[in-house]
């Protein structure tokens, strides 16, 4: 695992690369978007969105408050039907798709403000995600046919395997709400995981984290791209994680791309100082 | 299957299935030795029809979260099939029990093709919404079966539907051999009544493992977090309208089959039977049992059929006490000194908290 060196609230100055191992990433795309758009009556909310995301990339979204971020999340999972534009996944066009379908053609994802199943246990808010993979009908459920034993067995062994990502076993039968803040983070990109997703989206997955928690999460998060083979797609104000282990990243300012590259490129573009960084010198 | 029993809640469920063999057993008991007033006696069946009534509804209050006030619809609907079945059939199927099964599976059959339908538009809605509009249909149902005449020849079913409120049983056109069923607002009469206490214990352990079992499946699973997040529920891949639709289908077949039960258990039933009141009296079980709670249901809904007969003593005062004891329960139950008083003694209900759980 790489270790990650930083330091609190300032910009990482060293090139991700230093600190990322070499590694080939598959840019295949698995996510594009293409002149994406939505508008809330007269509000252009996002405007000419573009992007492309590789089989197995790192890809950063950043900018400042109210640019759009989770809008262009809530479009890629289909919670708003966009404006303008198409948004292909795997090659397959997602428009006039529903939320549960988009997820089942391989985008999970979490939320900012945390939405976990919070009456019920660790194990079994995994096993909900595991709802499709795991798959067994209503009839084999009530009458307890061989395939509900056999189908839940897998279930269970699966998501303690998924737990195990994060060192979360022992807390399987705890209540998910009653889980500490960080745990529950965790939880949600446990439960996004188990639906088998080719692309991951993260809404600011180390919100709330203190620095050890953050630097574990983004071990982790690198982890999980190369165990799943998957892509990750990321939302997140944390410029040290961001800049540490985005091989992409893409700034939003007030629905519009106002920069995209690699974190060097982003780090040295004067419309990100402008639009992003320098706010926060003044600050 | 020693692997299973490690697991709490099929320990809770298994203990639930017991409770109800030893409380059968304890009133067959009784019964075979005279013990129970008459009174009783023969409230014995719908006693175990309204059991059913409550686990069928708290499947769609309890777990899957949607406030339905149209329960008493489906049952109707369950009912008159029910009793239509059975009465058909007398001739064909000789055998009461036989016969008393195969109505239960038509009044559930029929219940839960009226739940479909009305679910389509129903559960667009949720919330308040959904209430009033579930109470709507209810009602529709009362009125269409008020206006359905039937009855039953050697050439088959006679069907008429009364809209002006002219039609008579002898517009059927019946043969000299055939019966009326159904008569429009009086309701049905001189009905064989096939329905036993064995067999209502029977749908009563039906309805409870197929509810029971349904909630720790995986379609269970996804009608809780439905219920607890149903944004979460969509992004994992969950179609909130089809496993709402499943719980509501479900629950209208259990209530039809109550229905079907009740029907049987009567020589005469009218459709005002299944009106509003009677819907919101299966509520009021629901609520007083615990929502998710199945083995609160049957104790509420036991209790509360009893009550009435029990308060007859207070002749006019009757439903006031009966008012009276709802509300002395329900502040009891949520009353936290009271609870901790409980849970001092019963240590396994410590956490009061988690009311609305999943502990079914």
């Amino acid at each position: 695992m790489p270790k990650f060196e930083f330091e609190r609230g300032k910009m990482v100055p060293a090139p991700s690369h230093s600190i990322m191992p070499e590694r080939d990433i598959d840019s295949t795309p698995v996510l594009e978007a293409l002149h994406l758009g939505i508008d809330f009556g007269g509000l252009r909310a996002l405007d000419d969105f573009n992007i492309t995301v590789g089989k197995t990339e790192i890809c950063g979204l950043i900018g400042p408050n109210g640019a759009g971020k989770t809008t262009v999340f809530n479009l890629l999972t289909k919670v708003y039907a966009p404006t303008r534009g198409t948004i292909l996944l795997n090659g397959q066009d997602t428009s006039g798709k529903t939320v549960f379908q988009a997820n089942r053609m391989g985008i999970a994802r979490t939320f900012q403000n945390i939405r976990l199943f919070n009456t019920m246990t660790v194990e079994e808010n995994v096993k909900i995600g595991l709802h499709n993979t795991k798959a067994y009908s209503t009839a084999a459920g009530i009458l307890r046919l061989p395939s509900y034993w056999k189908r839940e067995a897998e279930a269970h062994e699966r998501a303690m395997e998924l737990l195990s990502i994060f060192d979360m076993q022992d807390l399987a039968a705890h209540q998910a709400g009653s889980l500490p803040y960080g745990a529950q983070r965790r939880l949600e990109i446990v439960r996004a995981l188990a639906t088998n997703p080719s692309l991951l989206l993260l809404d600011e997955p180390a919100a709330g984290m203190n620095p050890s928690e953050t630097v574990e999460l983004m071990e982790n998060i690198v982890k999980i791209r190369d165990t799943f083979n998957i892509a990750i797609m990321l939302i997140e104000h944390d410029m040290n994680l961001v800049m540490n282990i985005c091989e992409g990243i893409c700034v939003l300012n007030f629905g519009k791309i106002i920069a995209k590259g690699t974190p060097e490129q982003i780090q040295q573009n004067d419309a990100v100082i402008e639009a992003y960084l320098g706010k926060q010198k003044e600050a | 299957m020693l692997q299973v029993l490690k697991s709490k809640k099929t320990r809770h469920d298994l203990v639930t299935y017991g409770l109800v063999v030893l409380a059968f057993l304890v009133v067959s008991f009784m019964q075979a030795n005279h013990m129970i007033p008459r009174m009783i006696a023969g409230q014995l069946v719908p006693i175990c029809a309204y059991v059913v009534m409550a686990i069928s509804l708290n499947l769609v209050v309890g777990v899957a979260g949607d406030l339905s006030l149209g329960h008493a619809g489906f049952m109707s609907v369950g009912a008159y099939t029910g009793i239509v079945a059975a009465m058909s059939l007398s001739e064909a199927v000789p055998n009461d029990s036989v016969r008393l099964v195969i109505a239960l599976m038509v009044g559930a059959a029929s219940a839960a093709l009226a739940g479909f339908l009305i679910g389509i538009p129903v559960l667009r809605l949720s919330g308040d919404y959904l209430a009033i509009v579930t109470l709507a249909f209810g009602e529709i149902i009362k009125e269409i079966v008020t206006c359905l005449i039937v009855g039953v020849d050697e050439n088959g079913l006679h069907v008429l539907f009364n809209l002006t409120g002219k039609l008579t049983v002898d517009d059927l056109g019946l043969t000299e051999a055939g019966t009326a069923i159904i008569k429009g607002a009086q309701g049905a009469s001189g009905t064989d009544t096939i329905s036993t206490f064995f067999m209502g214990f029977v749908l009563v352990m039906v309805a409870l493992v197929i509810v029971l079992n349904l909630v720790r499946s995986r379609t269970g699973r996804a009608i809780l977090a439905v219920r607890d997040n149903r944004i979460a529920a969509e992004s994992v891949g969950i179609s909130t309208t089809r496993y709402r639709m499943i719980a509501f289908v479900v629950s209208a077949a259990l209530a039809g089959a109550a229905g079907a039960l009740f029907g049987n258990s009567f020589s005469q039933l009218s459709a005002t039977k299944f009106d509003f009141n009677t819907s919101i009296l299966i509520l009021v079980f629901v609520v007083l049992g615990g929502l998710g709670n199945m083995r609160g249901s049957i104790v509420a809904a036991t209790v509360l059929t009893i009550l009435p007969e029990a308060l007859r003593q207070f002749s006019d005062y009757r439903m006031l006490v009966y008012a009276i004891v709802l509300i002395l329960v329900m502040i009891i139950s949520n009353n936290s000194t009271i609870k901790d008083f409980v849970a001092r003694i019963v240590p396994s209900r410590k956490s009061g908290k988690k009311e609305v759980s999943a502990d079914a």
